[in-house]
This record gives C-alpha cells, sequence and structure tokens, in this order.
C-alpha cells in the first residue's frame, strides 16, 4: 500500500513539475493543481493508519478500536482541498483575463 | 451550455432533488461522511446544473439569490454560534449541545449552526463563481439566453 | 486560559463581512471597517502590554486539551508584529480614504484589506503549524484579490507571477507540514519541538528544515526567490503596495524565526551558515537591482528584498541575541518602509508618474513631505537618532560578539550603499530642478502626508525610546528560542509530552 502511494504521488509530482517548467499559463496551472493532489496523497500517506496500523485514538480500555483510520490526516487533506479549490478558480479566472489582457498564453509574453 | 435535451429534462427534475440532498447532507455531518461544505457544494451543484443546461440567465433566474450576500452573511452566522462559549467564558466555538436530540433531526447545538453557515458561504462563494465565469461573453459564447429557447421552462 | 485572544480574528472578520454586506451603503460599511482596525490597534497595544507583564498567553480553540487541539499563543515577538501589523493598517486605511482611484472606490478593497488583516493576526497568534498554513493562506488570498482588483495589464501579468510562485511556496509548506506530522505525529509547535528534540531523525529533519526555508524563504523573497517580489509591488495602488511591503514579506520572516526558534531549534544550528550565507546574498542583490531602477516603487521594492537580508541575518545568528536584533530591526523596517512608499506613493499621485526623470522640485513644492522622506532615509539607511540606527546597530554587535565578521561587514556596506540608492530618489525628485513646470501640480492632500508622516515620527519615537524597546526585544529574542518555557505556558508544567499521557490515561 505504502509503495503504490509512494509511486503514485512520484508520479503526480514528476508530471506537476513537467506540465510547470512549460511555458503555457494553462500547463502552468495544470502543473500547480497536480502538484496539490501529489501534496495531498503524501499528507494521506503520512497518517498512522498507512504507515504505522494504529491511529492515535484509543477506548476507554486504552486499546485503539478496530477499523478506525487516523482522522487527523483526513481533515488536513480537506481542508487543503478547500483551499486549493478557492484558489484554484481565482487563478482559472486570473489566467483568463491575463490572457485577454496579453492576448498569448506563452510565459514569455507575460511581460509589461 | 449544452444543447441537449436529455440534459435539460434531467437538470430541471433534479434541481429540488439535489437542493434536499444538500439539506439532508448537512444535517448528516456532524457524525458521519457529509457537512456543511458537502452540502454546500451539492447546492450549488443544483444551480450549475441549470447554468449548464439553461445558460447563466436562467440559472440566476430560478434562484434569484444574492450569493454574495449569502456568502457574507453565512461567515457572519458561522462566525456568531462561536460566540456563546466565549460569553460564557469559555474558548471561542467550544460546542454546546441541546441536552436532548430533537427527533428526526438529531442533536442540536452550536456546530450544526456553524456548518449551516459554512453551508450558506459555500453556495454563495460556488455559485458565485461560477456565475460570473459562465457570464463572461468571451468564454461561453454559445450562450444564447433560455427566453427564445422552447426547451427551457419557465422559471 | 486567555479566551480574549481570540478577539483579533472574530472582529476583522465581522468587519469583513459587514462591510461586503453592506457594500451600497458606503458610510456604514467604511465606518465598520475604520472600527475593526481600530479595535485590532488597540487590542494589539493591550497585548503586548500584558504580554510584556505577564508573560506569554494561550488560549486553546474550542476548548480541546494541548497538544491535540488548536493553541493560540501570544508571546512578545508574535504581539509585537500583531500591533505593528494593526497600526500599519490603519495607516493604509485612511491613506486609501484621502486618495482617489477606481480601486479605493471598489466595494471589495476595504474588505479584502481587513481579511488581509484576519490572515496576518492569525499567523502572528496561531500556535499549530498547520494552522498557520491556513493563516498564510487567508492572507494570501487576500493579498491575491488586492494585487490584481483593477485588472490593468500590468497588474495580471505581476499577479500572476506573484500568486504561482506563493502558491508554489505553500505547497512546499504544506509538504513540510505533512512530513513533519508524519515523523512526530502531531502538529503542534510546542510538542514538536519537543518530538523533533527527541526523535533525533538527523537526515528527514534537516529535509523537512530545508523545505520550511524554501516555502518561508519565497515568501519573504530571500536571495534566489525574490524575483516575483520586484515584478509585482509596484504595479497595484501605493497604498496596497504599502501595505504589502509592511506585512506579507515579514510574515515569512516571522515564520521563519518562529518554526526555526521552536520547533527546530536543533536543525537552526546547523543551517545557520546557510541562512547567513542567503542573508548577505539577498543584502547585496537587492540593493545593487535597486540602483539599476528609475522608479520610485521599483527602487523601494527592490530595497524590501535588501532589508529582507538583515530580518534573515539575525535568524542565520542563531541566537536569543540575533533574534531579539532581527526583530528590532524587523519592526522598524515594516515602519519605515511603508512610510516611504506612502510618501512615494504620494508623489506618484500628484505627479501622476514615479518616473525620477520625470519628477523633480518636490523639496520646494512641499517642503514637509521632502521632510518626512529624508527623516524616512535617514532611518531606512540607519543614521542616529531613528530607529534603523538601533536596529542595525543591534545587529551588527550581535554578529561582532559572535565573530561573524563577513556579514557583519556586508550589512555595514549594505547600509552605506543604501542610504547611497536613497539619495538618489531625493536628489531626483526632491532636489533637482523639474523640467516640467510643476507648478501647476495639485497640493498633497493632508490625508496622503498624515499616514506616511505619522509613521516616520514613530520611527523616531522607537530611535528616541530606545532602551526600553531593546529590553522589549531582547524579552521577545529571548521567548522566540526558549522551547521548554513554550511548551510549559501551551501544554502546561510538565510540557507537551506529559500532557499527552496524562490524557490518554
Amino acid at each position: 500500500m505504502v509503495l503504490i502511494l509512494a509511486i503514485t504521488i512520484g508520479c503526480l509530482f514528476a508530471g506537476a513539475i513537467y506540465l510547470m517548467l512549460r511555458r503555457s499559463v494553462v500547463k502552468l496551472i495544470l502543473g500547480l493543481l497536480l502538484l496539490s493532489h501529489g501534496v495531498n496523497l503524501l499528507i494521506f500517506t503520512m497518517g498512522d493508519g498507512v504507515r504505522r496500523g494504529a491511529p492515535p485514538i484509543v477506548d476507554d480500555a486504552g486499546l485503539p478500536p478496530a477499523n478506525v483510520a487516523d482522522p487527523l490526516v483526513q481533515a488536513l487533506i480537506l481542508t487543503a482541498i478547500v483551499i486549493s479549490f478557492g484558489i484554484m478558480a481565482f487563478v482559472l479566472a486570473l489566467a483568463y483575463r491575463a490572457n485577454q489582457a496579453v492576448g498569448s498564453d506563452d510565459l514569455d509574453d507575460m511581460i509589461e | 451550455m449544452y444543447d441537449s435535451v436529455i440534459l435539460r429534462s434531467v437538470s430541471r427534475l433534479m434541481l429540488p432533488i439535489l437542493l434536499l440532498l444538500s439539506v439532508f447532507m448537512l444535517l448528516r455531518g456532524h457524525n458521519l461522511p457529509g457537512g456543511g461544505f458537502i452540502g454546500g457544494l451539492v447546492a450549488s451543484c443544483a444551480v450549475i446544473l441549470q447554468m449548464v443546461a439553461f445558460g447563466p440567465t436562467f440559472a440566476r433566474r430560478v434562484l434569484p439569490a444574492n450569493y454574495l450576500a449569502m456568502a457574507a452573511v453565512g461567515v457572519i452566522f458561522a462566525a456568531s454560534w462561536g460566540l456563546p462559549a466565549l460569553l460564557g467564558g469559555q474558548p471561542f466555538l467550544t460546542a454546546l449541545w441541546l441536552p436532548e436530540p430533537i427527533p428526526g433531526v438529531g442533536k442540536i447545538g452550536t456546530p450544526v449552526l456553524f456548518d449551516v453557515g459554512v453551508f450558506l458561504t459555500v453556495i454563495g462563494v460556488t455559485t458565485q463563481i461560477a456565475l460570473l465565469l459562465s457570464e463572461e461573453p468571451l468564454l461561453f459564447p454559445m450562450e444564447r439566453g433560455p427566453a427564445r429557447d422552447e426547451g427551457a421552462p419557465r422559471a | 486560559m486567555a479566551n480574549h485572544l481570540f478577539l483579533p480574528f472574530i472582529v476583522p472578520i465581522f468587519g469583513a463581512a459587514l462591510a461586503v454586506l453592506l457594500g451600497q451603503r458606503r458610510p456604514l460599511a467604511r465606518a465598520a471597517v475604520l472600527a475593526s482596525v481600530l479595535f485590532n490597534v488597540g487590542y494589539g497595544g493591550w497585548l503586548l502590554w500584558l504580554v510584556i507583564s505577564g508573560g506569554r498567553l494561550v488560549a486553546q480553540a474550542s476548548g480541546w486539551p494541548a497538544p491535540f487541539g488548536i493553541s493560540l499563543v501570544a508571546d512578545a515577538l508574535g504581539a509585537t508584529m500583531l500591533l505593528v501589523a494593526a497600526l500599519l493598517m490603519l495607516g493604509t486605511l485612511l491613506y486609501g480614504r484621502a486618495s482617489t482611484g477606481p480601486i479605493y472606490d471598489s466595494p471589495f478593497y476595504e474588505p479584502l484589506l481587513l481579511l488581509l488583516l484576519l490572515g496576518v493576526s492569525g499567523a502572528f497568534l496561531t500556535g499549530d503549524l498547520f494552522n498557520l498554513y491556513v493563516w498564510f493562506e487567508v492572507l494570501l488570498m487576500a493579498s491575491f484579490g488586492l494585487i490584481t482588483l483593477g485588472g490593468t495589464r500590468a497588474q495580471l501579468v505581476g499577479g500572476l507571477k506573484y500568486v504561482v510562485l506563493n502558491l508554489f511556496g505553500s505547497t512546499a509548506f504544506l509538504i513540510g507540514c505533512g512530513l513533519i506530522y508524519g515523523l512526530a505525529g502531531t502538529l503542534n509547535m510546542a510538542h514538536l519541538g519537543e518530538r523533533m528534540a527527541a526523535l533525533r531523525q538527523p537526515g528527514l529533519s534537516t529535509a523537512i528544515a530545508g523545505l520550511f526555508l524554501f516555502a518561508f524563504g519565497s515568501k519573504a523573497a530571500i536571495a534566489p526567490l525574490f524575483f516575483w517580489l520586484p515584478d509585482s509591488y509596484h504595479t497595484p495602488p501605493p497604498a496596497v503596495t504599502a501595505i504589502f511591503s509592511g506585512l506579507m514579506t515579514k510574515v515569512g520572516v516571522y515564520a521563519l524565526y518562529r518554526v526555526f526558534g521552536i520547533v527546530l531549534p536543533g536543525e537552526l544550528a546547523l543551517i545557520a551558515p546557510l541562512i547567513l550565507a542567503l542573508a548577505g546574498v539577498t543584502m547585496v542583490v537587492g540593493v545593487i537591482g535597486a540602483m539599476a531602477q528609475m522608479n520610485i516603487r521599483r527602487i523601494l521594492s527592490f530595497h524590501i528584498v535588501s532589508q529582507i537580508g538583515y530580518s534573515i541575518m539575525g535568524l542565520g545568528l542563531a541566537s536569543a541575541a540575533g533574534l531579539a536584533a532581527g526583530l528590532l530591526f524587523t519592526t522598524h523596517v515594516m515602519i519605515v518602509k511603508a512610510a516611504l512608499f506612502f510618501l512615494g506613493g504620494a508623489v506618484e499621485q500628484v505627479a501622476g508618474t514615479g518616473d525620477l526623470k520625470k519628477l523633480g522640485g518636490m523639496a520646494r513644492r512641499e517642503p514637509a513631505l521632502a521632510t518626512f522622506w529624508f527623516l524616512g532615509i535617514l532611518s531606512l539607511a540607519g543614521i542616529p537618532p531613528m530607529s534603523g540606527f538601533f536596529g542595525k546597530l543591534a545587529l551588527l554587535q550581535a554578529g561582532v560578539a559572535q565573530g561573524q565578521l563577513l556579514i557583519t561587514g556586508v550589512a555595514a556596506g549594505v547600509s552605506l550603499l543604501t542610504f547611497f540608492s536613497m539619495l538618489k530618489i531625493w536628489n531626483e525628485v526632491f532636489w533637482k530642478k523639474s523640467y516640467e513646470d510643476m507648478s501647476k501640480l495639485p497640493r498633497v492632500p493632508l490625508g496622503l502626508l498624515l499616514p506616511g508622516a505619522l509613521l516616520v515620527l514613530l520611527s523616531l519615537a522607537i530611535g528616541v525610546g530606545a532602551g526600553p524597546i531593546s529590553a522589549l526585544s531582547a524579552q521577545a529574542g529571548a521567548q522566540a528560542l526558549d522551547l521548554s518555557g513554550y511548551a510549559q505556558a501551551v501544554c502546561g508544567a510538565g510540557g507537551c509530552e506529559a500532557a499527552v499521557s496524562d490524557l490518554m490515561k
């Protein structure tokens, strides 16, 4: 499980970096989007459920309950998703406006 | 905006269903998957579906709300429910619950009301973003307005 | 429990939402915004007084016990920054109301300023690493809105670079948060500090420290990561540039101080030479970049970069004295930089251009403005009795005391270059005769002069009251490196690990 996740995260990061190094603004934004997904998955693998097997939750007897995953990483990912959702909406609108003002999608043309 | 009979028929049916589902999601959210954010997204999906099927002009008419004001009211509403605890000498946002659950709705306390504020904010912000983007004339040149379109229902 | 620590968030969030709701009734909306900023100024002053006299204050959000919930911690470092941020925001608000322009009239301008204040206040008070990320995003969202509000071509192009590079920095921060959670199993800064010291994972914690250095460094605009700043900061209206110069990069500096002081003090000792090298390069590159520019706000933007080098130097000295000097300098530069942007912006607004070649004769035409500008550049360059002198003196003293002579020499040399570069603006804008007839220009209104002038006077006051203020910064520097005191304040007398085992029983 950890290995599959690690490979997936690596692929997401590699794809994101590749896209971000392109000159097109749209690809740059797609790269940022992929990067945020990669980071979310990275945080997911940092949860105890994946790495160590037991979340930091105990019942009244002081034992970890069955079938419970680490809730904190899920909360962190949800927060990160909400934030990146809002920011992506803004960045896409900004890229659209910039494209209108500059008349090009090429980062090399994005000069004053 | 897509010119599709199937999409239009389905989205007409889906509007009330999605809105109901969003409220269900909101109320279910405290102990089970769901909550204000998810509920708000589902509700705004209801409006966005109308926008995709019939265009933004119709979508604005079918739920004639000021979405920006809705978002601001949501923020105020959500933040207000942290204040009772603060006034009672406890930290901001400490959960306060009614002693008995209300039949059919469940336990009611400040977290649920906080979630209602989140719900309103998410509907307001998401729908406003989608509508503003789709009202860009250059982005969606197909927009014809539902008035001249036979497929559009009367609002 | 100091539950009033929530107030500097609650008030701006209500103020901003009310101002959006009241958008059409402009006087009411403006009153709501002004009231919340005034509240934050007053609260900041009160909190600083409480912290100086009584030590750290802590509150636990939603009543969750530390280290499981989100803790809010006010120490001298955070409280000082909170007060200065609120003061600068007050100046920005008043300056914006005195100026004219389509952006200042936008119904979203003042709510966005309040959201910026909200994010900054949250970042200065939080004691939780992930919560710090969230506050960073809040203030970044507000700044994205502010920098592109108006939508001119220069703003959109500069804003796109600003947004993308800041997003990349935030993502690095988020990766660091994830990794440190995986390593230590907590996100409370006090608890993290204890666990990172106990874990002894040298390779992993150095990697995490590098990620944080990159993330906050790109926000603070240190040497290889600064290029977005001069490209974007001169594009929005002057009031926005002033508040950005005062707050945005300094939040990055604050985060570096906080994270390396409390969470990763072991790593700080290791990478301190790297930080010092970056600080030196930042100072030199910034000031050289400024020399090549011929626009008031562009020159000042490059000086922001150069001054960040001094703030980072305080961190790189890796001692309480270094952090204290860095904090004193950072506070000074927040105030003076904003003042210079206000005054330069007033010139720009009256003359219609910020181009040095087209300006001139302002000293004769606007003697009051020229006087305050001159005092401001004296302060920035570090001439007594202004605040800049004491900030730089403390840094140089700490540098010499720790035997870091090279960086100390660079810092002293860059000071001279700063003065030279500032004199260029003085000569071109105020001293030389103008080629065009300046007498037809409108006079600088009092409302545009006042915020900058008051901030310059504040800088003078800091210089005059340097004794008590360096005592305060020494206290703040000692607190910023005092992990056990921090953990005891947050989690109780036994520290966080003891609190965890108590709560798990």
